[in-house]
């Protein structure tokens, strides 16, 4: 049966140190996120206790699948809004805190940017001779190495992972119609470049297949981590690897909403008989990501073919009437599940009668269109390195850099609605008592994860509050309990700990 | 919570409805001019504000290691 769809977004940036010959991406990610801490928040640790990435879904591992590492040696801060921000592999990362609702994550999303800005500024008051560390937030360095930005839902755990994984494949392989975030060019091997001289997704080359657990190499289009960081006899994290980072709010907003939707619809049976399925799911994301006509046609396994903006339809036709039957309660409410409805209805239907109409509000028509009037304004031909440094630049996150800033995309949220979440937790979730722990007793957190918080009271042991259930320690459980708390000693009193 | 730009209005219910009002068009056509005439502004000066060595920066942008 569908749960609430508590969700979060955690986002990979690319890194540079434009004036630092031979630079280090991991150290640079240590100095900046080290530069934040030092400067603006303070530090509290991140405790690996619970983290076990190599745990698959389907029950068993596959052999010859590397289970992801868990480096618990690089920087690992835990901030006020209940996000984590660390170093992973050589990027710098900010994992929103759990969230509500569609919307709420991508507010914690956009104020991820603004704290790897703040980061930014910090770093360079703090590094000698002019030097900068440099962030964008994309997902390809266009010589074939990827990075990520990941999704988190959370479902049922009765819900066979197998009945997930086969439901929601075909909507991942199309949802990228408006959730791309566009790349000028290719970088699957052994394509000519003149054949996708410009494609909707930045991540559709690197995936090869279908279902799996690795998120570096052979990368699936459905993920089977299990690592719920919850209750495992009743929660599972639905850890989605294949999305590309949104600059664009309405972008992120779309592809957070729908997929909660479809995810809900797929824990309440709502898709058993539906006729959804398509062949060559890998080899399709790419034919979808190549083709800017949105006419390509894939195949149905029920023999038949279909295009991914028609197959699109479909799953909102099923997700109109799942609404009338069911409700959106899961998915923050029905105004809500409304509002995601309308707006991909709308989507829909811009993207079949001119997908240019959307250059204000999706990523990779904003993207597409700008590239195109540089090229007419010159006279450029694809291969023009200009048009590849346009691609980058529109993911820079400094607004005097940003293209993406100054093509003035429609947003949801406000700078300052932003700013106030890179420092205030969200209120629905237990992200709202971590947040609130580490900001009225900073002292005594001696480190936090997503399902617990370590507390530190001068004398032995540590003691580790739980907090297994994501709905759990949200305002309206422990606002007055830490409102009369002065010390970290009286909270653990009155929580019986 | 800002929802200035989010649309609320009821959007038509079927495909079909593409008989645009006038005022609608009308209305798309300012959206379009508007798009475009942003997209000019920021033609005009994104010489400024791209790195300056297009070929270079590109060359340099590598990215090992992540996810």
């Amino acid at each position: 049966m569908s749960i609430p769809k508590v969700c979060g977004i955690e986002t990979e940036y690319g890194i540079t140190m434009p004036k630092t010959a031979d630079a280090n991406p991991i150290t640079a990610s240590s100095m900046l996120i080290n530069a934040f801490v030092n400067e603006i928040s303070g530090k509290v640790g991140w405790d690996f206790e619970d983290e076990a990435p190599g745990h698959d879904a389907r029950g068993f591992n596959l052999e010859g699948s590397l289970p992801p590492e868990v480096e618990t040696h690089l920087v690992n801060t835990v901030l006020t809004n209940g996000a984590r921000f660390y170093v992973d592999h050589a990027h710098p990362e900010y994992s929103s805190p759990e969230c509500l609702n569609p919307k709420e994550a991508v507010l914690y999303d956009k104020a991820g940017e603004l704290v790897l800005r703040k980061a930014m500024s910090a770093a360079k008051r703090a590094l000698p001779n002019e030097q900068e560390i440099v962030v964008y937030k994309n997902n390809s360095d266009r010589k074939g190495n990827s990075y990520g930005c990941h999704e988190n839902y959370i479902m049922d755990r009765q819900v066979p992972f197998n009945k997930i994984a086969k439901q929601v494949t075909p909507f991942f392989v199309t949802r990228q119609i408006f959730c791309g975030s566009g790349k000028v060019g290719s970088e699957f091997q052994n394509i000519a470049k003149w054949e996708v001289p410009f494609q909707i997704s930045q991540r559709a080359d690197f995936f090869e297949e279908v279902v799996g657990l690795e998120t570096t190499l052979k990368r699936p289009i459905v993920n089977t981590r299990d690592e719920p960081h919850a209750d495992a006899t009743r929660y599972r994290r639905l850890h989605v690897i294949l999305g590309d980072a949104n600059m664009s709010q309405f972008s992120s907003y779309l592809k957070l909403g729908t997929t909660a939707l479809v995810l809900s619809m797929i824990e309440d049976s709502f898709l058993d008989e539906a006729d959804l399925a398509i062949e060559d799911p890998v080899g399709s994301l790419r034919k979808v990501s190549w083709d800017l006509s949105l006419s390509t046609q894939l195949s149905r396994v029920s023999g038949g073919s279909i295009s991914a903006l028609d197959l699109q339809w479909e799953f909102l036709r099923l997700a109109q009437k799942y609404a009338i039957q069911r409700g959106t309660e899961v998915i923050g409410g029905d105004e809500f599940g409304e509002e995601i409805l309308l707006n991909w209805e709308e989507t829909l239907q811009a993207l079949e009668a001119d997908p240019m109409s959307l250059a204000d509000r999706l990523d990779w028509v904003a993207k597409y269109q700008l590239v195109l009037g540089y090229m007419d304004r010159h006279g450029l031909e694809w291969d023009d390195p200009k048009l590849a440094a346009i691609d980058l630049q529109y993911h820079d996150i400094r607004p005097e850099k940003s293209l993406f800033y100054r093509l003035g995309i429609r947003s949801i949220w406000s700078d300052s609605e932003a700013e106030l979440a890179t420092h205030s937790p969200p209120r629905g979730t237990r992200a709202y008592f971590r947040g609130k722990c580490l900001e009225k007793y900073p002292r005594n957190v001696a480190a936090a994860n997503w399902d617990s918080i370590i507390f530190d009271l001068g004398r032995d042991p540590l003691r580790r509050v739980p907090m297994m259930d994501p709905l759990r320690g949200t305002a309206k459980h422990v606002d007055e309990l830490i409102d009369r708390c002065d010390t970290a000693q009286e909270l653990l009193d009155a929580l019986g700990t | 919570m800002a929802e200035r730009e989010m649309k609320k209005r009821s959007a038509p219910s079927a495909r079909e409805s593409e008989e645009a009002q006038p005022q609608e068009a009308s209305g798309k056509n300012k959206e379009g001019e508007d798009l475009k005439a942003k997209l000019d502004a920021v033609l005009d000066e994104i010489d400024e504000v791209l790195e300056d060595n297009a070929e270079e920066f590109v060359r340099n942008y590598v990215q090992k290691g992540g996810e």
